[in-house]
């Protein structure tokens, strides 16, 4: 676990001049330095092992009910705004959907705006963005700022001036291809995933010289070895070699070139064994008769080489995907005692409703357990096989083309989204935003075209049976496999939770509310209704010896589309209809950054 | 990939492909000029009258409530791709507007323009953009039974969700459908 480390101004004034020494390795050095650092939140996820877990301890389950807002921002952007700030010493990185606006506030200077930049994009690109404008957040290393913009473009903009220093351009937005995600810095490394598996693109993650924008690797989800960096003998699944060219195998002749398998979630990272962890997406069509096969590797966890980008192991989920359970959400790493011993391990909370625990070193599962109990596409994981044991009436692809598949659960939204968890150290638990959302699903045949949606499948959305509630915020145990306390939310959970040294954890809602939570009861605090819904990522750090919480509010997402209008139940068995009053009653549009602190 | 639309009420219709432009309009010259209904301007193809509006509902709504296929399968084609952006069942989402509102003011030649050729409010205070969707097969093979969907929403003669009753697809559309999507029917 992270030690402790209070830094003081002089000695943090220290790290950041030691950051503009140009060597190959300070942004690395300098990453694990500052990722110890409470004091400040460097990385989108906190560390580069995912667990938005703050050592910050001035706000405690004791005091967080005095909590208020200190000072506000409003972005200036409507649309949905996920991801969360950056703050780097003395000044606050806050990022925008399209146009991606990024404002460096100086918080010694009562947040004074040092600079802003908005890049020109092309409207065009708004459209090709499946779920809304959105996206993730900005990273730090080597004295700048990496933006990856909607049309796909990486940007590095010097964390004092935001002036440009160079700028990539890691796809086409032409044929459907976005950016969406945060990048991830890795040693000399910048890492950027793609968006677009409504648009039938193939995803990749892309390595950039952190100097000098120039590609280094670039690592497909699907395709033959030379594009998937995956060694036939040396990669492995679930321990066994993946064999020659396995990104093409699993597929119908030449469907995997528009396989899809984006990459838009997180990316961690551990130094230790210098593997990177990441989910690939969807495979296209949602028409799973379209495309027959187990469609490799979309679906899938990834552990690859830091430097090279080669496959180490992979595990994918769900193979043949029937029902758009994107494997991207967040991979947890975490040292932990399981079953007596300590284990290396890798925690993620997948789309379609289980919650997987792995050895990060090897890919062995160790635990595949439902974390909404209402799953009922699949019984049970198959440790051995890895093999979900698939209940045959939810099955769209065993019900076929034009046939309406009802109440299957999770519906596409997925029991969690991107929306990011986070793990305390002290409790041991996760605490996991969640939806609690169930499906109808019609497949039926559709015809690629580039840049134009390829999508071959009719939802509809309500609430799980029996429940009047569309989310869950629930604590979880990575070794049992179980949940241990769960607060029932009135809409799905988009926001990303942290979780403090405070025995605090804190997350957003769809409505707007602020919630501070007790880490071990999950008994609410606090709350403080933000001005638009939540489905940023709660983040803390300190300001003159003083501990803010921040987060973004402005609803949107693929929350704003699903939830704005209300959800349907065709189902009028279920007695739900009528239980819900759609969000738009309860919030607007807008960004809005919120700082919290306590009273002086 | 070239592909044609196909048409079921040509009359109503050809008015608004030709207004569209675009893809369509090659595409379709040759249909409209055997059709003495299109021969009209644009402008008059567009509901004027209430009694004529009338006539030119684009869908049948049984008294049982049985929906006719175009409805039916404009539900499904609408809630694979339009709702993405105009929310579930052309309710709106929080970023693009409610279709049900906007089929009471627009013309069918109006929303075909806009399908087709798209629309864009991007400046401060907006950043609206509809992508041209009319290369796109699966829109435009089937846009017919999108905008008899939406109007029916729109008139309120069919309520949120899957229609529960609907008529079977008929030969003729299959056939239709096949040749317009380039695949074997």
């Amino acid at each position: 676990m992270p030690r402790l480390l209070r830094v003081s101004g002089t000695a943090l004034a220290l790290v950041l001049a030691m950051a503009a020494v140009p060597t190959i390795a300070s942004a690395n050095d300098e990453l694990l330095k500052l990722q110890k650092d409470p004091n400040q939140w460097t990385q989108p996820a906190g560390d580069y092992a995912n667990t938005r877990y703050s050592a910050l301890k001035q706000i405690t389950t004791a005091n967080v009910k005095n909590l208020q807002p200190a000072w506000t921002f409003s972005t200036g952007v409507l649309r949905g705004h996920e991801g969360g700030p950056l703050v780097i010493g003395d000044m606050m990185y806050i990022h925008a959907p399209f146009p991606n606006t990024v404002y460096a506030l100086d918080l010694a200077n009562n947040g004074k705006i040092v600079w802003k930049y908005e890049p020109k994009q092309d409207p065009n690109v708004i459209p090709v963005m499946c779920c809304d404008t959105v996206n993730r957040g900005v990273a730090y290393g080597d004295g700048m700022i990496f933006l990856h913009q909607a049309d796909t473009t990486l940007v590095a903009l010097d964390a004092k001036t935001g002036k440009v220093a160079w700028s990539a351009k890691d796809g086409d937005a032409t044929k459907g291809e976005t950016g969406t995600s945060a990048p991830l810095v890795v040693k000399n490394l910048v890492l950027i995933g793609n968006s677009g598996g409504e648009f039938g693109v193939r995803g990749h993650v892309s390595a950039y010289d952190i100097k000098t924008g120039k590609l280094v690797w670039q690592a497909h989800s699907m395709g033959p070895d030379a594009d998937t960096l995956m060694d036939p003998v040396k990669t492995t699944a679930l321990g066994k070699p993946v064999g020659k060219d396995s990104g093409i195998s699993t597929w119908q002749g030449d469907q995997w070139k528009i396989g899809g398998g984006t990459t838009w979630g997180w990316i961690s990272y551990d130094p230790e064994t210098n593997l990177i962890y990441y989910g690939t997406g969807n495979p296209s069509t949602w028409n799973p008769v379209q495309r027959p096969g187990d469609n490799k590797w979309s679906m899938t966890i990834f552990a690859r080489d830091a430097d090279t980008g080669m496959a180490k192991w992979v595990y994918q989920m769900t193979p043949h995907d029937e029902w758009d359970y994107d494997g991207v959400n967040e991979m947890i790493l975490t040292d932990q005692k399981f079953g007596g011993k300590d284990r290396k391990l890798l925690v993620h909370f997948d789309r379609n409703g289980f919650g997987y625990t792995l050895d990060r070193v090897t890919g062995e599962l160790l635990v595949a357990e439902k974390y909404d109990p209402a799953v009922n596409w699949a019984t049970k994981i198959d440790l051995k096989t890895g093999l979900p044991e698939r209940d045959k009436k939810f099955s769209t692809e065993a019900n076929g083309e034009d046939v309406n598949s009802q109440g299957i659960c999770p519906a596409a939204l997925g029991s969690k989204d991107q929306q990011p968890a986070a793990f305390s150290p002290e409790t041991g638990l996760f605490y996991v935003p969640t939806n609690h959302v169930c499906m109808d699903y019609e497949p039926y045949k559709v015809a690629y075209t580039a840049g134009q949606p390829y999508v071959g499948a009719t939802l509809s959305m309500y609430p799980a049976p029996g429940g009047d509630h569309l989310g869950n915020f629930i604590a979880w145990d990575a070794e049992k496999g179980k949940i241990v306390w769960s607060i029932p939310e009135p809409f799905s959970v988009w926001s990303g939770a942290l979780a403090t040294a405070g025995g605090v954890v804190f997350y957003g809602t769809l409505e707007g509310y602020l919630k501070a939570v007790d880490a071990k009861t999950g008994k609410e605090l606090y709350k403080f209704k933000t001005p638009s819904g939540i489905i940023g990522n709660v983040n803390t750090f300190t300001s003159k010896g003083k501990q803010y919480v921040a987060v973004l509010s402005g609803v949107g997402g693929w929350a704003g589309i699903g939830m704005a209008a209300g959800l349907t139940n065709p189902q009028e068995g279920l007695g739900a209809v009528g239980a819900y009053q759609s969000l738009s009653q309860y919030t607007q549009l807008g960004g809005t950054l919120t700082v919290f602190a306590l009273p002086d | 990939m070239p592909f044609r639309v196909f048409l079921f009420r040509t009359a109503l219709l050809t008015g608004g492909l030709i207004a569209a432009g675009g893809f369509a309009a090659a595409g379709f010259a040759q249909d409209k000029s055997s059709d003495p209904a299109a021969q009209q301007p644009a402008a008059n193809a567009a509901p004027a009258a209430p009694a004529a509006a009338e006539e030119e509902k684009p869908y049948k709504i049984a008294p049982d409530g049985t929906v006719d296929w175009a409805v039916y399968n404009g539900f499904r084609r609408y809630n694979g791709i339009c709702y993405v952006c105009h929310g579930p069942d052309g309710e709106g989402s929080s970023f693009a507007p409610a279709l049900v509102d906007s089929l009471k003011t627009l013309s069918f030649d109006q929303f075909l323009e806009t399908v087709v050729n798209g629309k864009e409010t991007v400046n401060t205070a907006s950043d609206k953009k509809m992508p041209a969707l009319g290369s796109d097969p699966n829109v435009m093979c089937y846009i017919n039974d999108i905008y008899a969907y939406l109007k029916a929403r729109s008139d309120g003669a069919v309520g949120r969700g899957r229609p529960a009753k609907f008529e079977k697809k008929t030969k003729d559309y299959a056939d239709a459908e096949a040749s317009c999507m380039g695949t074997p029917g």
